[in-house]
């Protein structure tokens, strides 16, 4: 079958796990910066988009409980993949925008996607004040001045079925995943950066199409630029942000190799805000049981173990449908986790065919 | 059996290659006709189903500015940003002389599904390519080898694009453009929940892929008036076969005689007799698809021009081979065949064993016969007129013309016989008189020869009537109405209104040109605001009107329309109009609009301001000394920096309209001429077919002392006669027939009526070409019989012996 030119477009920005690795995340990165060791940020400036860089992401997932107790997940991502290392404005601009949205229900799933060109208007990221939006979605900073953008945001957006509204507020500092902020993603060095916020705590509404429902609950934000963080070999990955009953969480991620070993990362962060980065083998994710869902097999019940910190939990899907049916299909949706750590998070899985 | 049964009904063949030639020429011929227009009927489909399907715009609404201007990309943006899937697309046309592109370009990120945006070659495309300058152009082959504008971007050749066009990212298109506003919006056909409806979000105007103009719509009576010329060489195609066969019956009395009194059964001998004709009719039908290909792909450019010109329809200028279209036109050629064998084959299952073997003249009618003949006829024609006059439809015109052609076709041999009988009674001297009675004599054996004639003929001056009338009072018109000496346009408002300052102490007058999509009286059409100016007033011919409806028109009391919605709708002035919701105003008068296929309604500058105020003149028509209009073209074009094609004159109109005109009528003119030249063909057919059984005839005459070159000079005195007498009746047909094409099928397919002019000149031409042919015609049989042995005429009394 011949590929259609929309259909072509979406291999373009976000590909397929095929020898180009997931995403089309392996490619070359002719004339695209690099990043460098050691990272050095600099706010509220990179809390906006990096043009000289390939790819970049915004990408939030939420733990939501209902009044009644029922527990549901939200997400809001916007991704920026850049056709060439600058920015223009009107129709030339060469900045391309997609946002993912998500909303799950312990027996429902609902996924939207949008995308845009930047240049006009429609999609982008700006650092000051801080604002991300394509089309109708955004995720806007509802900081006051003196404070960091990010430690107060209200997110909106709306699909098929579904929409989701949330006001999110943290006092807790940033996290540098890696080496202060330089994560590394495969044994041949390849890298991005990557801090997240996760201490949000919220409060919304989701609607459903049966009505609005209020929720509260917890939120992690991801932040994460570079121009090409996966090896060729590599063809996913498995991705959890956990936050346990204690205050403590944990980021922890394993990319799948064809050629070697798993390459896998954690950042343990402490109830204070204090943050332990692992380095490859330290972190190892174990499928327990798969689940059918979309025509193939995906293991929605892990174990995690991180030895370090006698950490050994099981994370199992609230929902294990919870399948992104977007131009670049994955799994994304909220976990419950039990063992010596009992709590929530969210559970992302790429490049399962 | 039937082996043997048809090799020796087949070696009849073997000995008379010419009969065969004949039959096989003639199945040919009418196949190609056919089949060549049915495959420029089916090309033209396709391309309209292409163009229909381009980004979906068969299923998608759009949003677009009322006053057809683009939309503003902050407006798009807005739509967007409060939740709407629309999709810009801008579109444009690249000229350059006479190369020109139409370029589309979209926005693959947010273009709906339904789009269907355009599959990709298995040469793949570079995506970053074509989203990044110079970006990619794709297109079908046939437009990346046509001439195309210089400094295009690379073109990636596919083939889901329609003809003349090229589909870019919207990036590029705004780049070759220079345009950023999209040109109109695509509207995703499911919206998100819980959006106000889009109605309230925008002022932009909402339309439905109904309300737009559909080329398949407004062409459907142009391949309709195409399928009738095939139809029409079908049948005349079949008379030749129909001959032929018969000729062949005759000839094969014996042998088949022989072959039943052998012991074949009447069942075999027909099997036989069918397998013979389905062989036959493959061949020839094969031949004729080869020959009808042939045909279309010489005739194709032409038709693309006349579709392109008269209803902007683009069409690729070369054909493309379907099966289907073969398939269909063998299955007509072997249904043709059958119907032109049922005569012969039907008389061959009734032959007596024992029955002389002696050829009977061919298909002697009984006089009986021709009056039943006669009295159809009569009711055909009577038929023929009540349609034309009552019908009121596409379909009852072309029924119209139908039953006169099947009406003047079968009066024709009763016609004839008596004008040759009346004749005959003032011949002087036996051998005139015989030369008469013999050709009256003939009548019944040439009779569908010369219908076939009668139809050729007038058709042929039934349709150049009507062009010429069409192309007379066309010029005509073009000349009144085309008065202003300058015609420009501005590319915004602002440069509009800096422009008329501009010109206004430099001109006569400055005509401002001002026009908005409408519904008029439910159709798709336009409302153009026009100042009253001595130059509207005297020029346009109002072909009905109220008194005063010039003075009426500028208080802005009233509306013209133009003629074709003036019938569409069916009004007439005095009716009211609605141009705009709660605008409605009497109809003043109508005026003839050519070439135009939409409805259209005119108000003064005034009235079309209140109803679009914010739609600003950017055309203007300006009058000035014709001397002084080049100079002024040339400082707009240099001095105001106005694109060459912003500024253009009187002559250069006029000379692209009759160029457009002369080419849309190209291919009557050549189907006219091949229709003519099959109709040639059935008459020689019928002549030799004649010829062989009129020995009988002949012998006596020659006995009595004439020689055989006179007798070869009367044989064809008698084709020139019988084609010219032939002519003599085709002429008032072809006369109906340019009236009913005039005023009735030019009207309901078009909806304009022209007064029909005669041109005799074409008709004394056209009489010359008939006299040429019937000479043709008779060429080979009077050659034949000059020659002929005199032993064979000998021969006639040793069989009566």
């Amino acid at each position: 079958m011949k590929p259609s030119l929309y259909a072509a477009l979406l291999w373009l920005i976000a590909g397929q796990a095929t020898a180009q690795g997931f995403a089309g995340l392996g490619t070359e990165a002719a004339g695209f910066s690099i990043p460098q060791s050691p990272a050095i940020f600099d706010f509220p400036a990179d809390h906006g988009p990096h043009p000289g860089y390939r790819i970049e992401w915004w990408y939030l997932t939420a733990s939501l409980t209902g009044p009644d107790g029922t527990d549901y997940g939200a997400q809001w991502t916007l991704f920026r993949s850049a056709l060439a290392p600058h920015d223009a404005q009107g129709w030339d601009g060469s900045q391309l925008w997609m946002g993912h949205a998500g909303l799950t229900t312990p027996d429902r799933h609902f996924s939207a996607e949008r995308l845009a060109r930047g240049g006009i208007g429609q999609a982008g990221v700006t650092a000051e004040p801080f604002a991300a939006w394509i089309d109708d979605w955004a995720m806007t900073s509802t900081a006051p001045a003196g404070a960091d953008a990010l430690d107060a945001l209200r997110v909106t957006a709306r699909g098929d079925g579904f929409a989701h509204d949330l006001a999110l507020t943290t006092t807790g500092p940033l996290i540098f995943h890696g080496q202060a902020g330089y994560s590394v993603k495969s044994a041949q060095g390849q890298a991005s950066y990557y801090y997240s916020q996760p201490f949000y705590s919220l409060s919304g509404t989701i609607t459903l199409n049966d009505g609005v429902i209020p929720v509260t609950g917890t939120a992690w934000l991801d932040r994460e630029w570079s121009s090409q963080p996966l090896s060729e070999t590599q063809d996913g990955w498995d991705w959890v942000s956990l936050q346990f009953d204690d205050g403590a969480r944990l980021m922890g991620f394993t990319l799948r190799d064809r050629a070697a070993p798993s390459f896998t990362a954690a950042t343990w962060i402490a109830p204070d805000g204090q943050s332990q980065s692992y380095r490859d083998g330290a972190l190892s994710m174990t499928p327990l049981a798969q689940s059918r869902v979309a025509g193939r097999d995906v293991p929605t019940t892990w174990r995690i173990e991180l030895p370090d910190r006698a950490l050994d939990v099981t994370a199992s899907a609230i929902n294990p449908h919870s399948w992104m049916d977007v131009s670049v299909p994955y799994w994304e949706g909220p976990v419950r986790v039990t063992g010596t750590h009992p709590g929530r998070g969210y559970l992302e899985m790429t490049g399962y065919e | 059996m039937i082996g043997t049964a048809l090799f020796t009904l087949l070696s009849h063949w073997r000995r008379h290659p010419g009969q065969f030639a004949m039959l096989v020429l003639g199945l040919a011929l009418a196949t190609a006709l056919w089949s060549g227009v049915q495959a420029i009927n089916a090309q033209a489909r396709a391309a309209y189903a292409t163009a229909a399907a381009t980004l979906g715009q068969d299923r998608l609404d759009r949003l677009q500015s009322p006053d057809g201007r683009p939309v503003p990309l902050a407006e798009y943006v807005a739509l967007r940003r409060a939740g709407y899937l629309v999709s810009p697309v801008i579109s444009g046309e690249l000229r350059a002389g006479d190369a020109r592109l139409r370029l589309l370009g979209i926005d693959p990120l947010t273009a709906p599904p339904e789009a269907n945006t355009p599959t990709l070659g298995d040469a793949g495309l570079d995506l970053t390519g074509f989203f990044t300058a110079p970006g990619l152009l794709l297109m079908t082959q046939d437009t990346a080898t046509a001439a195309l504008p210089p400094d295009l971007p690379p073109i990636r050749v596919t083939d889901t694009i329609p003809p003349g066009a090229a589909l870019a990212d919207i990036g590029t298109a705004s780049r070759l453009l220079g345009q950023s506003d999209p040109s109109y919006l695509l509207v995703a056909p499911v919206q998100p929940a819980h959006l106000p409806l889009l109605a309230t979000a925008t002022t932009l105007q909402r339309v439905a892929p109904e309300q737009r103009a559909d080329p398949a719509q407004l062409t459907d009576s142009f391949h309709l008036n195409l399928t009738a010329f095939g139809l029409l060489a079908f049948a005349v195609g079949l008379f030749i076969v129909h001959a032929a066969i018969g000729l062949a019956f005759e000839q094969r009395r014996a042998t088949i005689r022989t072959l039943r009194a052998l012991g074949l059964p009447l069942r075999s001998l027909l099997t036989a007799f069918g397998l013979e004709l389905a062989v036959l009719g493959l061949v020839s039908g094969l031949a004729g698809l080869i020959l009808g290909y042939a045909i279309a792909a010489a005739l194709m450019p032409g038709v693309a021009g006349t579709l392109r010109g008269l209803y902007g329809a683009d069409l690729p200028g070369t054909l493309s081979f379907d099966p289907a279209w073969a398939g269909a036109a063998l299955v007509m050629t072997l249904a043709g065949v059958a119907i032109a064998a049922a005569q012969a084959m039907g008389r061959t299952a009734r032959l007596p064993i024992l029955a002389t073997a002696r050829p009977e003249a061919w298909g002697q009618a009984s006089a009986r016969l021709m009056r039943g003949q006669a009295m159809v006829a009569v009711v055909l024609l009577a038929a023929s007129g009540a349609l034309a006059l009552w019908g009121g439809a596409l379909i009852t015109g072309f029924g119209a013309v139908a039953c006169l052609f099947l009406g003047a076709a079968l009066l024709l041999p009763v016609t004839l016989t008596a004008l040759l009988r009346l004749a005959q009674r003032r011949a002087r001297g036996p051998l005139g008189e015989w030369l008469l009675a013999d050709t009256r004599q003939q009548m019944p054996g040439l009779s569908l020869a010369l219908m076939a004639l009668l139809l050729a003929l007038s058709a042929n001056i039934g349709v150049s009537t009507m062009v010429g009338s069409f192309r007379a009072t066309f010029v005509g018109w073009l000349d009144q109405r085309l008065v202003a000496e300058l015609y420009v346009t501005a590319p915004t408002p602002a440069e509009a209104a800096r422009l008329h300052a501009y010109l206004a102490p430099r001109t006569d007058a400055v005509l401002p040109v001002v026009w908005a999509d409408a519904t008029l009286a439910g159709r798709p059409g336009a409302v153009y605001g026009q100042a009253d100016h001595a130059t509207f007033r005297d020029h346009w011919p109002l072909i009905a009107a109220l008194p005063d409806a010039w003075d009426r028109l500028a208080t802005g009391d009233g509306v013209l329309i133009n003629e074709q919605l003036a019938r569409f709708a069916r009004l007439s002035p005095g009716d009211a109009l609605t141009i705009a919701p709660g605008v409605s105003l009497p109809i003043l008068g109508v005026y003839s609009d050519y070439g135009n296929p939409q409805a259209q309604a005119i108000v003064t500058l005034d009235r079309f301001a209140a109803i679009h105020p914010d739609i600003a003149p950017t055309r203007f028509a300006l009058r000035i000394a014709p001397d002084r209009a080049a100079g002024l073209a040339s400082i707009l074009r240099d001095d105001f920096g106005l694109p060459a094609d912003a500024v253009i004159n009187q002559t250069q109109i006029k000379r692209f309209s009759v160029d457009v005109f002369d080419q849309t009528f190209q291919i009557t003119g050549a189907l006219n001429l091949l229709t003519l030249g099959v109709a040639g063909f059935a008459l020689l057919t019928g002549l030799v077919t004649l010829a062989d059984m009129r020995l009988a005839q002949l012998a006596p005459v020659w006995a009595l002392g004439i020689t055989r070159a006179r007798l070869a000079r009367f044989e064809w005195a008698r084709s020139l006669i019988l084609a010219g007498l032939t002519f003599a009746l085709a002429l008032p047909v072809g006369l109906a027939l340019a009236w009913m094409l005039l005023a009735v099928i030019n009207v309901q397919a078009f909806g304009w009526r022209l007064p029909m002019q005669v041109f005799p000149i074409d008709a004394a031409r056209l009489l010359g070409l008939a006299l040429i042919a019937a000479t043709l015609a008779a060429a080979l049989p009077a050659l034949r019989l000059a020659r002929i042995s005199p032993s064979r005429l000998l021969k006639v009394f040793a069989h009566e012996a």
